[in-house]
C-alpha cells in the first residue's frame, strides 16, 4: 500500500463547497417534496391530479420536443459548411457562432424581443414587403418563445455536429460513389450515420436545456407557454409552497437525468467531453 | 449536387441572420436618439449611455456585479484548479465520481439551484448579502474551471513533473514552476469564463439578491418586466462588448496553447 498522495487533499475545498452550497441545498429542496407541509406523497398526488401542474409539465415537454428538431435541422447545414468548407470560411463561421454563444442569455432574449415587437424590425420588413397588412403578434406567444429558444440553442448543436463531421474521412463518400451509390444514397447510408454521435449529443443537450429554461419563456412566451421553472418560482415566491416546488424540481431532474443516461448509453459522456 | 449547395447556403444565411441580427440591433438602438426602441433609429446620440452611468440604480448594480464577480471568479478558479490537479494527477479513489459531481451545477437547471440556495440561505441570513451571492456564483462557475483545467492537465506530460521531483523539487515547487506555467493559458481562460458567467448570471441572483444588493442582471430583469427603454439596450451593449472582449482574449489564449503543443 502506498501512502495517500499529498495532492489528494487539494480536491477537498472544492468538494466541501459543492457539498455545503450545492448538494446539500438541492437535496433539501428535493426532500421538501416528501415532507412539506407534512410527510407523505400528497405533493405528487397533487401534481398528478391537478390539471394546472400536469399541463405545465406537458407544455414543457412539448416545447422541448418542438424546439429540438428545429434547432437540429438548422444547425446541420451550418456544421456541414464549417466541416467541409475552406479554412477561411470555417474560421469565420466558428467566430460567428461563438459571439452569440458567449453573450448573456438575458441580453439575447431582450434583443430577440426588440426584433419581434409590434413595431420591430421583423414586422416592419413584413409590412414593407407587403406580406402582411397588419403587424403580426410575434411576441408573448409560442412563436416568440420558439424564436428565442432557437437563437440561444443553435450553438449547442452546431459545435458537437461539427466535431463529428470534421472527423469523417472524405474517402468514405468517394468509396460509396465508386461502389455505385448516388449522392443522396451515399449521404443517407454513409454520411448521416457517422454524424449520429454529434446529432444525439446536440439534440439531447438542446432538449435538456429547454426543459429547464426560465428567462426565455418568461420574457418571450405568453401565459399559455408557462414552463416548469416558472412554475417552481411561482410556487415559492407567490405561495411559499415548497412541497410542490420540490416535487416539480424532482420531476425536472428525473427527466434531465434520464436523458443524460440515454446519452451516456448511446454516445458515452467521455466522447462528448472531447 | 448544386441544388443542395444552394439550400445549404440559404439555411446558413438564415442562421447567421438569426444569430447576429438581434445583437446588431441592440447595439445600434443603444445609440438612438429616440426615447423608445425604434429601429432604425431616427437619429443618433449618447444619451442612453449618459443615463446609464448617471442613474444610481444602474451604477450601484454595476458595482455590486463587480464586487461579486471578482471574488467568485477568483475562488472558483483557485478551487477548481486545485481540484482538477488532485483528480487528474493524484490517485483518488472514485475520482471519476467526484469529477461528475463537480459538473452537476452545470447540468442541474438554474431554477432548482436558485430555489435550493434561497431555501437554505433563509435559515442562515444569507439572502440579500454579497456573501450569499458570491458563494452561489462560485458554485456555478466551478464546473467550467474543472472542465477546462482538467482537460489541459490531461494533455500535459505528467513526466515533466516527475523529472522535477526526481531532481529534488518538493511537490509544491514542482507544481508552481513546472505544471502551473504549462496550464496557465487554461487557468486564465477559465478565470475569464467564470468572470463573464457571474456577470451574466440571473436566476440565482434573482432569488438571493435584495433591493439593496442587486447585481446588474437583476436590475436589467426588473426593468425588462416593466417598460423597455433604450437604457436597457445601452447596458445590454456593455454586456455584449464585455463578452466579445473575453471571447477574443480566450481565442488568443487558445491559439497560444495549440501552437505550444505543436
Amino acid at each position: 500500500m502506498k501512502a495517500v498522495d499529498s495532492r489528494t487533499w487539494l480536491v477537498l475545498p472544492a468538494v466541501l463547497l459543492l457539498a455545503v452550497a450545492f448538494l446539500g441545498p438541492v437535496g433539501w429542496l428535493l426532500a421538501r417534496a416528501f415532507t412539506f407541509p407534512e410527510p407523505g406523497l400528497q405533493n405528487f398526488a397533487a401534481l398528478w391530479e391537478r390539471p394546472v401542474y400536469l399541463k405545465v409539465v406537458g407544455n414543457t415537454l412539448l416545447i422541448s420536443a418542438i424546439v429540438t428538431p428545429i434547432v437540429v435541422l438548422l444547425a446541420f447545414p451550418v456544421a456541414h459548411l464549417m466541416a467541409h468548407g475552406s479554412a477561411r470560411l470555417r474560421r469565420w463561421l466558428i467566430f460567428l457562432v461563438l459571439v452569440p454563444f458567449w453573450t448573456s442569455l438575458l441580453v439575447r432574449a431582450f434583443a430577440t424581443a426588440i426584433l419581434l415587437q409590434r413595431h420591430g424590425l421583423v414586422n416592419s420588413l413584413l409590412l414593407a414587403l407587403g406580406l402582411v397588412e397588419e403587424p403580426l403578434p410575434l411576441l408573448y406567444n409560442f412563436g416568440g418563445l420558439l424564436a428565442g429558444c432557437v437563437q440561444v440553442l443553435l450553438p449547442f448543436v452546431i459545435f458537437p455536429l461539427y466535431s463529428s463531421m470534421a472527423r469523417i474521412d472524405p474517402a468514405y463518400m468517394k468509396a460509396a460513389a465508386t461502389l455505385g451509390a448516388n449522392p443522396v444514397r451515399a449521404f443517407v447510408r454513409v454520411y448521416l450515420p457517422l454524424t449520429l454521435p454529434g446529432l444525439m449529443t446536440g439534440g439531447i443537450l438542446v432538449f435538456i436545456s429547454t426543459l429547464g429554461y426560465y428567462i426565455i419563456p418568461a420574457l418571450l412566451g405568453g401565459p399559455r407557454q408557462q414552463m416548469i421553472s416558472q412554475m417552481i418560482q411561482d410556487q415559492i415566491a407567490a405561495f411559499g409552497n415548497w412541497g410542490i416546488a420540490g416535487a416539480l424540481s424532482l420531476v425536472l431532474l428525473a427527466v434531465t437525468g434520464a436523458l443524460l443516461l440515454l446519452l451516456q448509453v448511446t454516445v458515452g459522456l467521455k466522447e462528448i467531453a472531447r | 449536387m448544386r441544388p443542395w449547395r444552394i439550400l445549404r447556403a440559404i439555411l446558413c444565411w438564415i442562421v447567421a441572420v438569426w444569430l447576429l441580427a438581434p445583437l446588431v440591433v441592440v447595439v445600434v438602438i443603444s445609440f438612438s436618439s429616440a426615447p423608445f426602441l425604434q429601429f432604425p433609429p431616427p437619429g443618433f446620440s449618447m444619451r442612453w449611455y449618459g443615463q446609464l452611468f448617471s442613474t444610481p440604480a444602474w451604477t450601484n448594480s454595476l458595482l455590486v456585479s463587480v464586487e461579486i464577480m471578482i471574488p467568485a471568479a477568483a475562488f472558483a478558479t483557485v478551487l477548481g484548479t486545485a481540484a482538477s490537479y488532485a483528480l487528474v494527477r493524484g490517485r483518488i479513489p472514485g475520482a471519476n465520481l467526484i469529477m461528475a459531481c463537480l459538473m452537476l451545477p452545470l447540468i442541474v437547471p438554474g431554477m432548482i439551484t436558485a430555489a435550493a440556495l434561497f431555501g437554505i440561505y433563509r435559515g442562515l441570513g444569507l439572502n440579500g448579502t454579497l456573501t450569499g451571492l458570491i458563494i452561489g456564483h462560485t458554485v456555478l462557475c466551478l464546473p467550467y474551471v474543472v472542465a477546462t483545467v482538467s482537460s489541459a492537465l490531461r494533455v500535459q506530460d505528467a513526466r515533466l513533473e516527475q523529472v522535477a521531483s526526481t531532481l529534488g523539487a518538493p511537490p509544491w515547487a514542482a507544481f508552481w514552476h513546472v505544471t502551473l506555467p504549462l496550464i496557465l493559458p487554461a487557468v486564465v481562460s477559465s478565470l475569464l469564463v467564470a468572470m463573464i458567467l457571474t456577470f451574466d448570471e440571473l436566476i440565482v441572483s434573482l432569488f438571493v439578491s435584495s433591493a439593496r444588493v442587486r447585481p446588474v442582471a437583476v436590475q436589467m430583469w426588473s426593468n425588462l418586466l416593466g417598460d423597455f427603454d433604450p437604457t436597457i439596450s445601452a447596458i445590454a451593449s456593455v454586456c455584449f462588448l464585455l463578452a466579445l472582449l473575453v471571447l477574443l482574449a480566450d481565442l488568443a489564449l487558445r491559439a497560444g496553447r495549440s501552437s505550444r503543443i505543436a
